[in-house]
């Protein structure tokens, strides 16, 4: 077939793209080569955008044992325990499909998990949908939660905690992001670097249909009306299926018979293969005629372009087969011998006895293009927001609107079509300030949580990248966790367009100075761009996935109120920052300046303390303050305890609507005991930290100066009912 | 006391109720649904999950399977059975407990801890509850809709052959506090002779205070003594 420019570019590829192809094989490529071109030089497969920003960020610290560059980042949490995880996106799947799409999202990270060697212990996702008043939304966002579910719930895995988000910026492209967390032993972490030459490369798991092809490329564009087409591009998942390789392929990783493994995500078999090839500085020879097929009469592009889940792709060392076979049969798998390394250094694919392709690894991998893409600096808006100036709302009316908004209310009609108790580890599940889970069998545990902040991203790009990772250090801290490291889903809009490029550019450099100040970097993560439809982007989205370890089990702390008549204290200071305040954006509708600032030396300072607390046990119960400010951290945390508050607003900020609605940083409300208040107020002020002591706990009632009076029943009632009403369930 | 948990492909709860059983002092081993033989037991627990998949009506397959047959022989010479969550569905496929579970009335799969209301005591399951005790355990299902024929309530009810119902935290049992539209509030049912037991909520996710609670501990002494 002659390769002309439609087909060229149906493949996603520019023209100097194709020019650059020719250069590196020295011919014409014929059309299955360029389809495992498209497959590897796509954003998604290989960061050609993001690459030179990504290089900036942080990724060791004591506790890292593996960064970025493997299927997941691995990190130590003692007695030869390594805890694995990644998050990834399936944006653009979910969109066209939202249950298969979300579905495969799930299984394809915990696919990511399990080849390295980790059990997977917890499933998180943060998840972010256009307006709800939006036509499509209703059917997107029970699509997706009923396939996070779905696949998840079958394989028995928790999903333990997320976020559910609703903007209008995602009305034609939602987000769809999954995080799995494993553990592993440290001295059994499989990678992906094949070794030696004439070893066994080995397909195992479900067979290679034609649901899938050009999956990545897809996801490398923005869609247009017509994105409803791509439906065949979207993967059908298969839980059981998955469950069946994660057990198959655990047991195998017992012996002593792996070289090397790799599951097959985006762009399936190409990229498997190229992956361990490219890594061991090697050749691979696939014979595709070997390739278990579901349907008949698949060609050579259709099986290397397949994303077929429930795949992985093995190099066995020698003599191994046969002890490798009988597990698989065990589980009732495909196991098959389908080629073997070469010190050709090219990828050679033979079908009906003749060479089809021959590819250099190196010009699908290391020759790939890079750009340095021109981006532009954020105008960051001068305006200031003045309350006085907005038109007058009651305070009590503000509170009650907000907390049964769609962003703020209750989320527990999406947590509770989750199983969060499955493995039977889960300490806290969704709703906390992070969630915990038990290493199984032993006295420790791991917190776990994600974080986005869209509007502040969108604000100040670069303050956002910190402010995100600051809020989920916090979330780890509030738990009684020390934060380790994170993992990080960057969602962007089209990166031709240098201001979506200077968005990614500036939030990386954000993101970079708070993890080097906290000591807490980016161990894995993955990049989504083009989330956008016909030259709309979205918000800046960058998620944050962070790990932190309890080491005594004791020491775990909640946001619930445990007793009547206990002091509240708000660590750090409150200036009253309104600007892309949830009050200010959701109601005044009004988005005019820029975020607060992190102060990432007061963030450090406040958490160690408030950790230093709870492990001193001097407090009962801990929040983060983040979006919707003070009022918003207490209300949860009467809700979660049915515990009411009495609250004085201190007398420095005149306005109760900056004091109790502001979104400064780097704060923690905690509960603590009477009888300890002269010894915490000693050790605060001993540490130079800043704190206001700003009422008590009392029974049923939730009072605010004299500003709002109402039950914690009541605030249950308007928090709980959006939904229902949403999605007009009687109960 | 000798007990067996019986593993599918797709169970996913088999190593829970391992660690519960395990953790109350019972000598347990697994069998694996591919195996012909049962190890000597005095319970044996098929455990929740989705054991092939359950593409097809949950339990369905399974109850097809090679073991099964097994325990059906041991259910019909007296041995103890304990069913949970798929298990129970499994139960329900095999013919050894009767009715049917329906997909949950909201048609939405529901995790969540709830309250039941422990109806009768007088089986070897629960004769360590008091008869009326409200225990707080975990459910996980898509498929828990518990339906009978009206002459099978009534045995059911007239023979105290059900062991839970749902209620509230005061133990009132009504529509509002049935999670899955379960035919008069039923979590679980015994068979005629009692050594079966079918329940759709989770007892061995509640026997660690830090985790949740010990609300499910009560089931396995019942067991054990």
């Amino acid at each position: 077939m002659k390769i002309t420019k439609d087909i060229i570019e149906s493949h996603g590829l520019k023209l100097d793209e194709y020019s650059k192809i020719k250069q590196l094989l020295d011919r014409e490529p014929n059309y299955l080569e360029l389809g495992i071109f498209s497959a590897m030089w796509n954003e998604h497969c290989s960061y050609k955008s993001s690459k030179v920003h990504l290089k900036k960020l942080p990724i060791k610290n004591k506790n890292v044992i593996q960064g970025p560059g493997e299927n997941a980042g691995v990190i130590d949490i003692g007695d030869d325990d390594a805890i694995i995880f990644k998050i990834e996106s399936h944006n653009h799947p979910s969109f066209i499909e939202p249950y298969q799409g979300a579905a495969t999202g799930v299984g394809g990270i915990l696919r990511d998990i399990f080849t390295m060697g980790a059990r997977p212990i917890a499933l998180l996702n943060s998840i972010h949908f256009g307006d709800p008043n939006n036509k499509k939304t209703k059917n997107l966002l029970n699509g997706v939660v009923s396939g996070i579910g779905g696949y998840g719930n079958c394989i028995g895995i928790p999903t333990v905690a997320g976020e559910t988000k609703f903007h209008k910026t995602y009305n034609e492209n939602i987000l769809v992001n999954a995080m799995a967390v494993g553990l592993a032993n440290k001295k059994k972490i499989f990678y992906s670097k094949a070794k030696g030459i004439n070893k066994a490369v080995v397909y195992v798991g479900s067979k290679t249909g034609r649901d899938g092809i050009h999956g990545a490329s897809m996801a490398s564009a923005e869609f247009d009306e017509n994105s409803e087409d791509k439906k065949p591009t979207v993967q059908v998942g298969d839980p059981f299926t998955e469950k069946l390789l994660m057990e198959a392929c655990l047991e195998l990783m017992k012996k002593e018979s792996i070289i090397s493994i790799q599951d097959m995500g985006a762009a399936g078999l190409t990229s498997s293969s190229v992956e361990m090839a490219h890594k061991g500085n090697l050749g691979i020879e696939l014979n595709l005629d070997k390739i278990p097929c579901r349907e008949e009469n698949m060609s050579p592009y259709e099986m290397m372009l397949s994303e077929s889940q429930e795949r992985m792709l093995i190099i066995l060392e020698d003599g191994k087969e046969n002890e490798a076979r009988e597990i698989f049969k065990k589980w009732d798998l495909d196991f098959v011998v389908i080629g073997k390394t070469t010190d050709t250094k090219n990828l050679s694919l033979k079908f009906q006895k003749k060479i089809v392709a021959t590819i250099p690894i190196d010009a699908l991998s290391s020759k790939a293009p890079l750009y340095d893409r021109k981006w532009s600096k954020k105008k960051l808006s001068k305006k200031k927001t003045n309350i006085k100036e907005l038109k007058k709302i009651k305070f009590d009316e503000a509170f009650f609107k907000i907390l049964s908004s769609p962003n703020h209310s209750n989320k527990k009609w999406v947590t509770e079509q989750y199983d969060q108790m499955v493995m039977g580890d889960t300490i806290e599940r969704s709703g906390a300030n992070a969630a915990v889970i038990k290493i199984h069998n032993k006295d420790k545990a791991i917190a776990v949580t994600v974080d986005s902040s869209a509007n502040y991203c969108k604000s100040h790009p670069l303050s956002g990248g910190k402010q995100i990772v600051s809020e989920s250090w916090r979330n780890l801290i509030s738990v009684g966790a020390k934060p380790i490291a994170i993992t990080n889903c960057l969602n962007f809009g089209n990166p031709e367009n240098p201001e979506v490029m200077g968005e990614f550019a500036e939030n990386i450099l954000g993101v970079k100075e708070a993890c080097e100040f906290l000591d807490y970097p980016v161990v894995s993560g993955n990049v989504s761009f083009y989330n956008g439809t016909n030259n709309n982007n979205i918000f800046p989205t960058p998620v944050i996935g962070g790990v932190g370890l309890i080491k005594n089990l004791k020491k775990i702390q909640n946001h619930r109120f445990k007793k009547i008549d206990s002091k509240i204290l708000i660590i750090g200071k409150t200036f009253g920052h309104l600007d892309q305040s949830v009050l200010i954006n959701e109601m005044y509708n009004v988005n005019d300046g820029i975020p607060p600032e992190v102060n990432l030396l007061n963030e450090k300072n406040n958490g160690e303390i408030v950790l230093k607390l709870i492990n001193e046990g001097f407090v009962n119960s801990v929040h983060d303050i983040s979006t919707g400010g003070i009022i918003l951290a207490l209300a949860e945390m009467s809700l979660s305890s049915q515990i009411g508050v009495k609250i004085l607003k201190p007398k420095k900020l005149s306005n109760i609507f900056e004091y109790f609605f502001g979104e400064d940083q780097s704060r923690y409300v905690v509960e603590v005991d009477k009888n300890n208040y002269f010894k915490i107020e000693k050790l605060l002020k001993d540490n130079n930290i800043y704190f206001e002591n700003i009422g008590v706990t009392q029974k049923d009632s939730f009072e605010l100066d004299k500003d709002l009076k109402t039950s914690v029943k009541e605030l249950y009632e308007i928090n709980n009912k959006w939904y229902n009403n949403f999605n007009g369930l009687i109960s | 006391m000798n007990s067996t948990v019986i593993v599918f492909p797709g169970s996913n709860c088999d190593r829970d109720v391992a660690t519960a059983l395990t953790k109350l002092q019972f000598k347990n081993k697994m069998v694996w649904h591919k195996d012909n033989n049962l190890p000597k037991s005095d319970l044996i627990v098929i455990p929740g999950g989705f054991s092939y998949g359950d593409y097809l009506r949950s339990g369905a397959i399974a109850a097809k399977s090679n073991i099964l047959k097994e325990v059906i022989r041991a259910a019909n010479s007296g041995c103890l059975i304990l069913g949970i969550c798929n298990g129970f569905q499994i139960l329900i496929e095999t013919g050894l407990l009767q009715g049917a579970l329906l997909r949950n009335r909201s048609l939405k799969f529901i995790s969540k801890d709830v309250y039941l209301k422990v109806i009768n005591n007088d089986n070897k399951f629960c004769k360590n509850y008091k008869k009326n005790n409200i225990i707080n355990l975990n459910i996980a299902h898509n498929e828990g809709n518990y339906f009978t024929q009206k002459d099978h309530l009534k045995e059911l009810e007239d023979n105290a052959l059900i062991p839970f119902k749902y209620c509230d935290k005061e133990g009132s049992i009504n529509d509002n506090n049935n999670p899955n539209g379960s035919i008069n509030n039923i979590a679980g049912i015994l068979n005629n002779k009692k050594n079966i037991l079918g329940m759709m909520p989770h007892p061995e996710r509640m026997i660690d205070s830090l985790i949740s609670n010990t609300d499910g501990i009560g089931l396995f002494n019942s067991i054990l003594n």
